[in-house]
C-alpha cells in the first residue's frame, strides 16, 4: 500500500503538533509548573510546594467568584435547556413560519458576549431600563434593580447569557428532533397518550444525545464566562459578581501575581475535567441507546 | 397535529406562545435601535420602548467616528477596520489548516497522529485564561504580541481544535474509494488535496468560514491581550467606549456602537441561514 518512507501527512501535520504539544500540553504543564512557584510579575523558578493553593483558598475573591459559579452554572445550563427545549418545540410545531421563528430565536447566538452583556446593562439600568419603564406604566412598587444589588446581579448574567444562548440549544435539540421516528409519536397518540405525556416520555428520552451534546456546550462556555461580566457588571457592585475567568485575569495583567492567577487556573481545569468527563460517559452510553 | 387543527384552541395557544417568544427574543435588538435614534435629553425622560420622536442619526455619526475610546476620540471606525484585518487572515489560515488536518488525519496514516488529535481535542474544553500566560511569554521573545500577525496565530491556534474534528469527521464520511483511485492514478497528497478533495468540500469550506468568520469577529480576550494598542479589535473598542468613558454617559452613542459592532455577525447570520446552523451542528460532534 502506501509507502512509509518520506510521509507528506508527517509535513502537514507539523502546525498541528507543535498546537498541540507546544501551546495545549506545553501551557498547560508551564501553568502547574508556576502555580507552584513564588513567582510575583516574572516566572521564578522555586519550588514552594502548594503554598499558592493554600493562598488561593483563603482568598475572599476567589472563593466568592468560585461561590458565583457554583451558582451561575447549574442555573444557565438548566435555564438554556428548558428554554432551548421549548423554542425547539414551538419551531417543531409551525407547519409554516418555522424558519422565521428559529431565525428569531437563534439570532442573539451571532452576536458577542461583549454586546449581550451591553445590551442588558442598558435594560435593567435601574433608572433608565425596564424598572423605570414599568414605573412609567402605573406599577409603581415594581422593582427589578438586581444588576446594582450585590445579593442579585448574578442572576442578570444568567438572563443575559440565557438569552443569547437558548438559540443554541433549539437547534441543537431541532436536528435530534428530525431524527425521531413520526411513526412512533403518532403510535402514541392513537393510544391516547395526552401530549404532554409523549413530550415527558417519549421526546426527551430519545433527545438524550442531543440534550448531553448542548451540556458540554452550556457547561464549557459557563466555566470560560468572562466576556458577559466584563461587559455587565466589571466585576460589580464591588466584587460582587467576580467569576474564576476574571480573577485570574486581573491577577496575570493587572496584580502581577502569576503564582496565584496560575494556581486558579489549575482549579479550573480541574474542576472542568471533573464535570465534564462524567458528561461525555453520559453522552457516549446516550449515543449507543439513541442508535 | 400539524394541518388537522388549524383552527383548534390548541393551535392559538401555542401561536400566541410562540409569538411572545419571539417578541422576548426581539425586544432587546428594537430597545438599542430606538435607543440609538434618540437625542440624549429624550432618553432622559425615560420612555424606554417609545418610539423617538424624531429620528436622529448623530449618535450613529459619533459612534462611527468621533466617540472616544480611551484616548483617543476617533469613534470606534478604526477597531472595525482593525477587526477586518484580524478576521480576513485568520479565517483563511484558520481554514486552510483544519482542511489540511483533517484530510491527513482521515486518508493518511502518520505515526502518532491519533494522539496529537486526541490532545487537540481536549485542548478545545481547556479554558484559554490557563494557557494565557504561558503563551505571551512564547510568543513575547518573537515579537509577536501586541502585532497584527501574533493575534492572527493566537486565532489560528485557538481554532485549530474545532476546524481539524470538522474536517476530519467531513473527509471520513466521503467514499473512500475516491481516494484510493487518486492513490492508484499516482496522485500524491497535495495533489489529491488540491485537486479531488477541496473541490468536494465547498459546503464544508463555507460552513467553517461562517464559524471562524463570526466567531473570530465576536472574540475579546484574545484581540484585548494578544492585539496590541494599533490593533484592538472592535469588541475591544467598543467596551472601551461604554465601560471606561467619564463624564456623562451617552446611551444613544453606546447603543449605536453595540450595533455597529454586531452588523457584522448579524450580517453573515441573516445571509448564511440555513449554512449557520449547518455550522452549529458540525461544531456540535466534538467528543
Amino acid at each position: 500500500m502506501i509507502k512509509r518512507t518520506l510521509n507528506p501527512a508527517h509535513f502537514a501535520l507539523l502546525p498541528m503538533a507543535f498546537a498541540a504539544v507546544a501551546v495545549y500540553l506545553g501551557s498547560m504543564l508551564w501553568t502547574l509548573r508556576i502555580s507552584m512557584s513564588s513567582s510575583r510579575s516574572l516566572p521564578l523558578h522555586d519550588f514552594v510546594g502548594l503554598a499558592q493553593y493554600q493562598r488561593l483558598f483563603t482568598n475572599e475573591r476567589w472563593l466568592h467568584s468560585l461561590h458565583n459559579l457554583a451558582i451561575y452554572t447549574p442555573l444557565f445550563i438548566v435555564a438554556c435547556l428548558c428554554v432551548g427545549f421549548l423554542l425547539a418545540l414551538l419551531v417543531d410545531r409551525q407547519a409554516s413560519g418555522g424558519g422565521v421563528l428559529r431565525a428569531v430565536f437563534l439570532y442573539p447566538y451571532a452576536l458577542s458576549f461583549i454586546a449581550t452583556g451591553l445590551i442588558w446593562q442598558w435594560l435593567l439600568n435601574p433608572e433608565l431600563g425596564i424598572q423605570q419603564a414599568a414605573h412609567e406604566w402605573g406599577f409603581g412598587g415594581f422593582r427589578f434593580d438586581w444588576l446594582v444589588d450585590p445579593e442579585r446581579v448574578i442572576y442578570t448574567l444568567v438572563i443575559a447569557t440565557v438569552w443569547q444562548c437558548a438559540g443554541l440549544v433549539m437547534a441543537i435539540l431541532l436536528a435530534g428532533l428530525r431524527g425521531i421516528d413520526a411513526d412512533i409519536l403518532r403510535a402514541a397518540r392513537l393510544d391516547g397518550v395526552p401530549a404532554w405525556r409523549i413530550q415527558v416520555s417519549i421526546v426527551v428520552p430519545m433527545l438524550a444525545y442531543s440534550f448531553a451534546t448542548a451540556t458540554l456546550l452550556l457547561l464549557t462556555a459557563a466555566v470560560k464566562l468572562y466576556d458577559a461580566v466584563i461587559a455587565m457588571t466589571q466585576g460589580g457592585p464591588g466584587t460582587a459578581s467576580e467569576v474564576p475567568a476574571k480573577f485570574i485575569m486581573d491577577h496575570l495583567f493587572g496584580r502581577a501575581n502569576i503564582a496565584l492567577a496560575s494556581a486558579g487556573a489549575t482549579v479550573m481545569v480541574l474542576t472542568a475535567v471533573a464535570l465534564l468527563a462524567p458528561l461525555f460517559y453520559a453522552r457516549h452510553r446516550a449515543r449507543r441507546a439513541n442508535r | 397535529m400539524t394541518r388537522r387543527g388549524h383552527r383548534d384552541p390548541a393551535w392559538w395557544g401555542l401561536a400566541a406562545l410562540a409569538l411572545s417568544a419571539a417578541a422576548f427574543f426581539l425586544l432587546p435588538l428594537y430597545v438599542m435601535a430606538i435607543t440609538s435614534l434618540k437625542p440624549m435629553e429624550e432618553i432622559r425622560l425615560g420612555h424606554l420602548f417609545a418610539w423617538p420622536t424624531q429620528l436622529s442619526l448623530d449618535a450613529w455619526r459619533a459612534a462611527w467616528s468621533g466617540a472616544c475610546t480611551g484616548v483617543a476620540c476617533e469613534g470606534i471606525r478604526g477597531g472595525f477596520w482593525n477587526s477586518v484585518s484580524i478576521v480576513l487572515p485568520s479565517t483563511i489560515i484558520a481554514i486552510t489548516l483544519g482542511a489540511l488536518n483533517g484530510y491527513a488525519l482521515a486518508y493518511w496514516r502518520a505515526r502518532g497522529a491519533a494522539l496529537l488529535f486526541g490532545l487537540l481535542m481536549i485542548g478545545a474544553f481547556i479554558p484559554v485564561q490557563v494557557l494565557m500566560f504561558p503563551l505571551v511569554r512564547m510568543l513575547g521573545p518573537l515579537h509577536l504580541v501586541g502585532s497584527l500577525p501574533g493575534i492572527v496565530l493566537v486565532h489560528v491556534i485557538f481554532s485549530m481544535p474545532i476546524m481539524t474534528l470538522i474536517f476530519r469527521n467531513h473527509f471520513a464520511a466521503l467514499p473512500r474509494e475516491l481516494f484510493l483511485a487518486a492513490r492508484l492514478d499516482g496522485a500524491g497528497f497535495l495533489r489529491i488535496f488540491v485537486l479531488l478533495m477541496l473541490p468536494l468540500s465547498v459546503p464544508m469550506l463555507v460552513v467553517a468560514a461562517i464559524m471562524q468568520a463570526t466567531g473570530v469577529w465576536n472574540d475579546y480576550i484574545l484581540g484585548l491581550v494578544f492585539a496590541g494598542r494599533e490593533h484592538l479589535p472592535m469588541t475591544v473598542q467598543l467596551n472601551n467606549l461604554v465601560n471606561t468613558t467619564t463624564g456623562t454617559k451617552l446611551y444613544n452613542v453606546d447603543m449605536a456602537a453595540t450595533l455597529l459592532t454586531s452588523l457584522v455577525p448579524l450580517t453573515i447570520y441573516v445571509l448564511s441561514g440555513r449554512w449557520f446552523v449547518r455550522g452549529i451542528a458540525a461544531g456540535a460532534v466534538r467528543g
